[in-house]
């Protein structure tokens, strides 16, 4: 029973000694700026054709299934307000980091994973670098500058995409969708959802990262490696978004 | 520095490594002093990647001391081995140069990057030019590793490891999965880099030639060719000793006379690879 629980524990330990080590190396020299900003093109520039895609959607089937329900209290004129609060406190910043899980968690475990079994990790250490200064900082830092900034824009084009529908398949004016799409949102709802991308940041970039640095086994390692940290930073993307949901909920209802 | 002179470079005492319950070395000692060649031989899994890793303070050791340059680096913190490793050079067994790099990048990373070495901004591209002539590999200079054919990646890899001229080299499996020609013409490079800069090196092997090469001859700077030395040759017979792994325990250590004499099973194979 206790070995059972042994490697789980021994896991969590690890991920937040890293944790704590690739924070504390914000504060400390060197400093390789060239990797975040090179970074954050990648995570971030490079991340957005499907932030594009996936919010357009979002946005445009919320406003259409929404439709269905409120026109069971003939309120469909209030769509907007509904495709507003939803995009912003739920949809925009759970769908924008899902989909950086599928791509950034997993490219940064496979990049990781391929330095590691190459031995090219050793090599940095050998040749005096820190990995965790050069290859862990600089993308946790890139994410957690791109992935809020990805999650604004998203909630944009999401709007857009409720708009869409709703001026030409429910006939909304423009303006009115436009007006309850503002007037819907407080600070709360603002607030939580440029909190929740932060957090979800870190769990995309150090989910790769650790396991990227802990592969072992040559190509199919790195594979292992590649779905493990998909499947594990989703899980807990979806995990903390319940949890700082909660905390967003009740602080708005009380 | 005269302190350093008389002390071993690299000394094992007593080391003991191992991976989750699964020993890789047992009870490893022995010394290494300044000038002197180390060729190492051993099956797959008989522990030299993890002695070389443990010699560069890659890899901790469990129990036992290890001192580089007379320090002792077995429980050092990884920032204050820097400054060791500053002073090593090592070619990695798949070399491991950095994909994202091009070739001079990956060859002045350790002039930019060693915290210890003071390289200044203008003397990184002459450096990094003469290494890669050294290692006769000047045109590829804005090449990506994956550009290069698997020989000249190891000779780019060299040239990373020597550029800061360390006096201790460490080179893992320099000439494995090589055709014959081109493991001669990396053995040539060995050998040159040993003798021009009088480095104390030590060279993971299976191929008994290698080990040969290493004992019996010298690089002549005048005519750039390797020559018998000892017998004929005014050069003297370069100082080797061969270690031989079997299962992380180090079972032979002698020179070249002694290995082609050892009654052992597993030694004597080594020696039979005599090509």
């Amino acid at each position: 029973m206790l070995d059972f629980l042994k490697g789980p524990f021994i896991a969590i330990q690890e991920f937040f000694i890293l944790t704590g080590r690739a924070l504390r190396n914000v504060a400390l020299r060197p400093h390789y700026t060239d990797d975040v900003v090179m970074q954050m093109d990648l995570i971030g520039v490079g991340s957005l054709p499907i932030v594009i895609l996936t919010g357009f959607f979002a946005g445009a089937v919320m406003a259409l299934q929404m439709s269905r329900a409120l026109a069971t209290y003939g309120q469909v004129d209030q769509t907007g307000t509904l495709v507003s609060i939803s995009l912003v406190r739920e949809l925009g910043p759970a769908f924008t980091a899902l989909m950086m899980a599928g791509r950034n968690s997993s490219g940064i475990a496979s990049e990781i994973g391929s330095m590691k079994v190459t031995e090219q990790i050793d090599a940095m250490r050998a040749l005096g670098t820190d990995p965790i200064q050069k290859l862990v900082t600089p993308r946790m830092v890139a994410t957690a500058i791109m992935l809020p900034l990805l999650t604004i824009l998203a909630d944009f084009i999401g709007m857009f995409g409720g708009w869409v529908i709703g001026r030409f398949f429910l006939g909304l004016p423009s303006q009115q969708y436009w007006s309850t799409v503002w007037r819907a949102l407080e600070w709360n709802d603002v607030t939580q959802g440029i909190l929740k991308p932060f957090v979800f940041s870190f769990i995309i970039s150090l989910v790769g990262c650790y396991y990227g640095l802990r592969t072992t086994g040559g190509t199919q390692g790195v594979g292992r490696a590649t779905t493990q940290s998909m499947v594990t930073a989703s899980v807990l993307i979806l995990v903390v978004d319940f949890f700082l949901g909660k905390i967003f909920v009740s602080q708005a209802v009380s | 520095m005269p302190a350093e002179t008389s002390q071993p470079v690299l000394r094992f005492e007593r080391v003991c490594v191992s991976f989750e319950g699964v020993p890789a070395l047992e009870d490893v000692s022995f010394q290494a002093f300044e000038g002197e060649s180390r060729v190492i031989m051993g099956a797959t899994g008989s522990g030299k990647t993890v002695l070389m890793k443990t010699a560069l303070g890659l890899q901790h050791p469990d129990s036992g001391t290890v001192y580089v340059f007379g320090r002792d680096t077995s429980r050092m913190r990884e920032r204050e081995l820097f400054e060791i490793r500053s002073r090593i050079g090592m070619l990695f067994q798949e070399s491991a140069l950095f994909d994202s790099l091009t070739i001079e990048e990956n060859v002045s990373y350790p002039l930019l990057n060693q915290p210890s070495i003071q390289c200044p901004r203008d003397q990184v591209r002459p450096r990094v030019e003469e290494a890669l002539k050294f290692v006769a590999l000047e045109g590829t200079l804005a090449k990506f590793p994956s550009e290069l054919s698997g020989g000249m990646r190891r000779r780019a890899a060299i040239a990373r490891a020597v550029v800061t001229q360390p006096p201790l080299l460490l080179y893992d499996s320099p000439t494995a999965g090589l055709d014959p020609i081109t493991a001669q013409t990396i053995m040539a490079l060995v050998v040159k880099e040993r003798d021009l800069n009088k480095s104390t090196t030590l060279i993971v092997t299976y191929r008994y030639q290698d080990g040969n090469l290493v004992a019996n001859f010298r690089y002549n700077p005048e005519n750039g060719r390797l020559e018998p030395a000892g017998d004929h040759g005014g050069s003297s017979r370069p100082r080797t000793i061969f270690m031989v792994l079997r299962e992380g325990r180090l079972v032979f250590e002698g020179a070249q006379p002694e290995l082609e004499a050892a009654q052992d099973p597993y030694v004597a194979k080594f020696v039979k690879h005599r090509g």
